[in-house]
Order: C-alpha cells, then structure tokens, then sequence
C-alpha cells in the first residue's frame, strides 16, 4: 500500500468511515463539494460589515496609519509618479523605481518625474525601491492583496527596502473575503497565481528582546499612494 | 527531535533556577498576553469568531479524508509535487531525496514547528547540506545550537545581550568593535548576513499554517517576510506540513485568520500571509522552478480517532503557552520536546506517547486560562485530564507517597465533619503560622512549593464557614 493510501485509509478508520458504503461515500463528498462551491461567508467584523465606500476608506486609512504605513494621496493615476518621486525625497531615498509589466503602472507619465529613474521586471538585490498594483486593499486591517505574475513580481514585494503600492480607491473593499472574489473574478474558479501576498505594513519582528523592530528581511518601509480617495 | 520529556522533573527545577532564564521570561510572554487582550478588545465580534472558527475546524476534520484529496488534486494540477509521509523518517528521507535531486548545497529555511518535530536540520547537515534558518529568533536558537522554546517566538528564552554575544561569536568576518548595543543594530546586522543566503540557496523550506481544498494552497504566516524570501528565491520550495491543517474554503480561513495573529501576538494581522500554489508559471519572471508539499501523519491520523480529537484544531498560535503560569515560570525547554506549553501537554503525550511523556498533563494546575484564550476552543485541561487517566490505566502513574496521600484524603473527604474539622484546624494553623502577613514564605512539607512562590495565607475561616455565615446574614 502507498503511503498516501495508507495515511487516508488511517484517517478513515478513525473517522469511522467505510469506503465501500457507497451511499455515506457519496454523501461526504457531496458536503464538501457543496461546500467548496457555494463560498459561504462568515459574519464580517461589525467594523466594516454594512459601511459606504467612505467609511471603508477611513477604516483602511487608520489601520494602514497603525501599521507604520505612509499614506500619500493623489487625485488622479496621472499624479502618481510625482508623488512616488516627492516621498523619495522625503524619506531621503535614491529616485529610482522598479516595476513589472503591469499595463497601468506602464501607462503612467513616468516622464514627468524629471528626476525619477525606471527599470522593469523582477527585483534585483540591488533594487532599492519596488512598485505594485494589488488586486485590492482591504479596510479591516489595512492589508494589501497582491498577486504574482509578470505584472507585479513578487521579488518587488519583499527584496527591495522600500515597497510602494499604488491602490485606486475602487479597489479598497471591506474584508479578506471580498479581496479573495476579487482574485477568483481575476484567474478563475479554484485558480490561484503563484502567491497571493497579504501585506499589512513593512517587515517586522519582535524576536530580540520582545521589542518590535522595523525591517526584518522585507521592506524597512512602505507607502500607499492612494488614488482618488475621499 | 530527541525528547527529554522524560527529565522534565529535573528540567523544570534547573529552569526555575536559571537566573539568566528567568530575567528572560520576566517580562515577555506577559507583553504578549497584554497586547492579545488589547487586540481582543478592539474586535467585539472575537468570541463569535472563536464559534465560527471552532466549527470551520471540525467540520474539515470531520471530512478530513474528502478534503485532502480535494486539495491533493488541486495543488498537482497547480503543478504541485504531492508526498505523503506516514512517520517523521518517511518525511525525512522525502526531503533529503528532494535536495540531492536538486544537488542541493545550502537551504534557506523559513520557520517550520513540523521540522523540528521530524529533527529536519540533523538529518540535512549530516548529509551534507548546509542549513539556514532564517527566522530572526530561528537563527538565534540555529547560532546557540539549541531547539524552540516557544512555538511563534522561538528565542524568547535569550536576552537581548546573549544574542550580542552570540553574534559576536559567530560573525567573526564583522568588525570587532562595532557597536551592537541596540535591538535594530542586532537585527541588521542578521539581515546582511541572511540576505545573500536567500539568493544563493538551493532548496527553501517552509511550514504551512494551512491548506486550502478549494485552491491545493499552502499559507505561510510571518511578520519578518524571510519565508517569502526563503519560497522566492530558491530554485525549489518545499513545503513541510501535516495532514491535519486543510480548510476547505478561502472564506473559512478568512475567519481563522482573523483569530490567529489576535491571538499570538495581539496584532490585527500578521505583516505577511502569503497563498503559495504551485511552482512558477510559465510567465513568471521569479518564483521557484519546483513545488513540492510534504504532508505528514506521524500519529495524528491515530489521534483523530481518539478522545483527544479535539486537539487537532489548534492553529499554533500559542495563546496557551503565553497564559500559562507553568511556562511562565520554567519556559518552553524544560518540557523536553518540541511542543511547550498546554499544547504540548496535550500533543506531546499523544505524539510520543504517555509513557515518555507522562510528566507533562500532570503539570498544570488547572486554571484553565489556555481553555479560555484558545481561539479554537480546545478544551485543554480536559484533554490532559484524559492523559493523567491513561497513565493511571497503564499504570504509570501514581508513586507509593502519592497513592498513601490519596488514600487519607479520600478517607477524610467521605466523612463530612472529620473533614470541616480538619479544615477549621487548618486553615486556623496556616492563620496563625503567617503571623498576620498575608503570604507564607516557608511552610513544613510544603518546601517545593514555597521555595519558589509565596504560599497565600488563609483569613482564618474556611469557606464553608463563610458560606453558614453569609446564609445567616452576617456582615462582613
């Protein structure tokens, strides 16, 4: 016997079930299935169940604020590489950017930072300063969702020190389970890219002397540019 | 991993005696049990989570079978390599053949409790492969050469000035007299040293929180990012997890989520919760070039049949351990193996089993604070209880002392006024012995336990007196 068929006919014992009764067989199988289409939701927490568009945006802000995310507002795509450009100066950082192929992040007058360098694809050790679109952003914990692909690396998301995420107000929904329906309508039933990457804030760990520490091995820093949002 | 559970006696007294152990403990699992409160107290919907949670893990245990078949289909049409491995040898050799397949010279390491259990690293570096944990506290404990002491902060026993000595030790290519004095300046200078790793390793190994059916997902939870790191930039990810983690769907993990940083560190959500399925697409410009997820049994399979079912919903978040004032006071190593705390009373028994690890249900006092944090609701105490009841079957269990002790006590409680009197003379000794102090320092045939705490003072009645008095209106 393998030691897959072993390990579930192990399981199966224990669950007292007999794989040759057909019909409880069936039956099981019909409840996961049952299950795995139907996407039920659990109660969202009350501080985003049921809230307009605005109040999410107020939500995310303060939950992004108490993660050590900059929040820099832009009123249009167009304004973005002038606000990438301004919070490098600002944090005192090297005005050069890298970014995947994502078709609105390359359609972006780049140009118009006289002072901002662009490379593309995937990070390098190098690379001081990632940019993403996510797929959405989600209020109840100020998380950004992100998926892997030639459009956004997922390297951008970790090696350089410094992430900024471009996140059009329209894309900021309530909890996980909305960012997660976003995903499905992007690649499909059942069908994930390589990473889906939550991201609340930058790199962090508590693992000397119980104090947080800003810059693991992730980004030291992150910024939102938040595009068109009350 | 070798157990010591045996000793736990033993290494529980040199823990309480552990002066440099002991400073470490002071403060820290304290902080975490502040901030989880704190975390709790901002989500008013958190003890109806616990339910939802409670329900979403028993439904998938109880369709365990289903469940992981459907995600064993989904991740290998993802392009996933599926193994099963019944004992923690199965899994070791599993991933011993993966890195030589890959001519594997160095792995990156995310935090992995299930490589521990399987004694992973041993096995990897006697076959000559360097290993590189790259967990902040993973690496700690790796450069000191010892084990976890706790499952979500495995270097909690270290002071911050041990880890400057050790760094110091180890990073002898670093100037001598550079300053090292601060937490950040630790933590960079284990961020140089880790970083170039990432790039040059073979194979990177990960845990799984979770996996989900309806995606063949693997989920890894971090704050630091070193297991993103760790899965892509490694030409081979393998994932180590065991059987018991699958949830069916992405909302019923949304809501476990919603539990699992709450509960471990008091955060809102961890910094990274990362979905891993498959290996690199065809387009893809990073990522690795295999997937591999090694899932184990190594007795949980057995464990879903018994009384102690329940204990396969944990989600490791160590809520337990935090609140528990047994590893409050001696720490995760003194429990001799790999998983400390309540939990590992509960799991180590069943895992080990009862006769090597016998010493650790008996542990606990009881209060019950690991059942009351548990954001799965396993009723902890009660599942130790099933194991002091199986050693005692097995005979195991009670010593001559304990056995004698047991037979006055349940001489004196069958009879109702020999007990009150016997009560009424004690608690007034006690009284009298404190000397009004509200606390006894020392106290005869009690020495192990005031030689390490105080023993609380009685007010000079029993409760039953308390109780008469109360009935009849007395004021107090």
């Amino acid at each position: 016997m393998s030691p897959r068929d072993q390990i579930l006919g192990a399981v199966r014992k224990s669950l007292g079930v007999d794989r040759a009764d057909a019909r409880t067989t069936a039956a099981r199988k019909a409840v996961a299935s049952a299950r795995l289409a139907a996407h039920q939701r659990h109660p969202l927490p009350g501080r985003v169940a049921g809230k307009s568009a605005d109040d999410l945006v107020g939500v995310l802000r303060a939950q992004l604020t108490a993660s050590a995310v900059t929040i820099v507002d832009v009123a249009r795509l167009a304004d973005v590489p002038a606000a990438v450009s301004g919070y490098l100066r600002a944090q005192n950082l090297p005005q050069r950017v890298r970014f995947g192929a994502d078709e609105t992040l390359a359609g972006l007058p780049w140009a118009s930072a006289a002072t901002l360098e662009v490379t593309r694809g995937r990070a390098a050790l190098s690379d001081e300063v990632g940019v993403s679109m996510p797929v959405a952003g989600v209020a109840e914990t100020g998380t950004l969702v992100l998926a892997s692909g030639p459009e956004n690396p997922v390297t951008l998301n970790f090696v350089p020190e410094t992430h900024v995420v471009v996140l059009e107000a329209s894309r900021i929904v309530a909890g996980y389970e909305d960012a997660f329906a976003l995903v499905r309508e992007r690649f499909g039933e059942g069908v994930m890219p390589r990473t889906v990457n939550m991201i609340s804030g930058p790199s962090r760990t508590g693992d000397i002397g119980g104090r947080i520490v800003m810059g693991a091995h992730g980004p030291r820093r992150m910024c939102v540019v938040l595009v068109g949002a009350p | 991993m070798l157990s010591t559970t045996r000793d736990f006696k033993s290494n529980a007294r040199t823990a309480l005696g552990d002066a440099q152990l002991q400073r470490a403990l002071s403060g820290l699992p304290g902080g975490l049990v502040a901030q989880r409160t704190a975390a709790r107290a901002r989500l008013p919907e958190f003890e109806d989570l616990r339910e939802v949670g409670k329900q979403i893990r028993d439904h998938a245990l109880d369709h365990l079978d289903v469940y992981l078949e459907t995600w064993e289909a989904k991740a290998k049409a993802a392009g996933a390599h599926v193994h099963w491995a019944s004992t923690a040898k199965d899994a070791r050799d599993i991933i011993l053949k993966i890195c030589r397949d890959a001519d594997a010279k160095l792995v990156t390491k995310g935090k992995s409790m299930v490589s521990e259990e399987i004694a992973l690293n041993a096995c990897l570096e006697e076959a000559g492969v360097t290993v590189a944990e790259t967990d902040l506290g993973e690496y700690i404990i790796q450069i000191r050469g010892e084990h976890p002491s706790h499952i979500i902060a495995p270097s909690i026993h270290v002071t911050k000035e041990e880890v400057e000595k050790d760094f110091r030790r180890v990073h002898t290519h670093l100037a001598k007299d550079r300053v090292l004095e601060e937490p950040a300046t630790l933590v960079d200078e284990a961020r140089q040293v880790l970083r170039e790793k990432y790039a040059r390793a073979d194979v990177g190994i990960t845990g799984a929180n979770f996996l989900i059916a309806e995606t063949g997902s693997s989920i890894i939870v971090t704050n630091e990012g070193n297991g993103d790191l760790t899965q892509s930039l490694a030409r081979v990810h393998v994932v180590i997890t065991s059987i018991d983690r699958v949830i069916p769907t992405m909302e019923d993990v949304s809501s476990i989520l919603r539990l699992l940083a709450r509960s471990a560190t008091g955060q809102e959500f961890s910094t990274y919760t990362t979905f891993s399925t498959g290996p690199r697409r065809a387009e893809d410009p990073d990522g690795p070039e295999a997937y591999h997820v090694v899932l184990l049994d190594n007795g949980r399979s057995e464990i879903l049949g018994s009384e102690l079912r329940e204990v396969l919903r944990c989600i490791r978040c160590g809520a337990c351990m935090n609140h528990c004032p047994v590893y409050n006071a001696i720490g995760g190593h003194a429990y001799g193996w790999v998983y400390p705390g309540p939990i590992g009373a509960v799991l180590t028994p069943s895992l080990i089993g009862v006769k090597e690890a016998g010493h650790l249900p008996n542990a606990s006092t009881f209060c019950g604070r690991c059942e009351q944090v548990c954001p799965m609701k396993i009723p902890l105490p009660k599942l130790m209880r099933q194991h002091r009841e199986a050693e005692f079957r097995q005979g195991e269990g009670l010593g001559f002392a304990a056995r004698q002790g047991l037979a006055v006590w349940g001489f004196v409680a069958r009879r109702p006024r020999l007990y009150h009197l016997a009560n009424r003379l004690a608690v007034r000794a006690l009284a009298i012995w404190s000397g009004g102090a509200g606390a006894i320092r020392r106290l005869p045939l009690a020495g192990g336990w005031t030689k390490h705490r105080d023993f609380p003072a009685p007010q000079g009645h029993t409760f039953q007196q308390l109780w008469a008095e109360a009935k009849k209106g007395v004021p107090r």
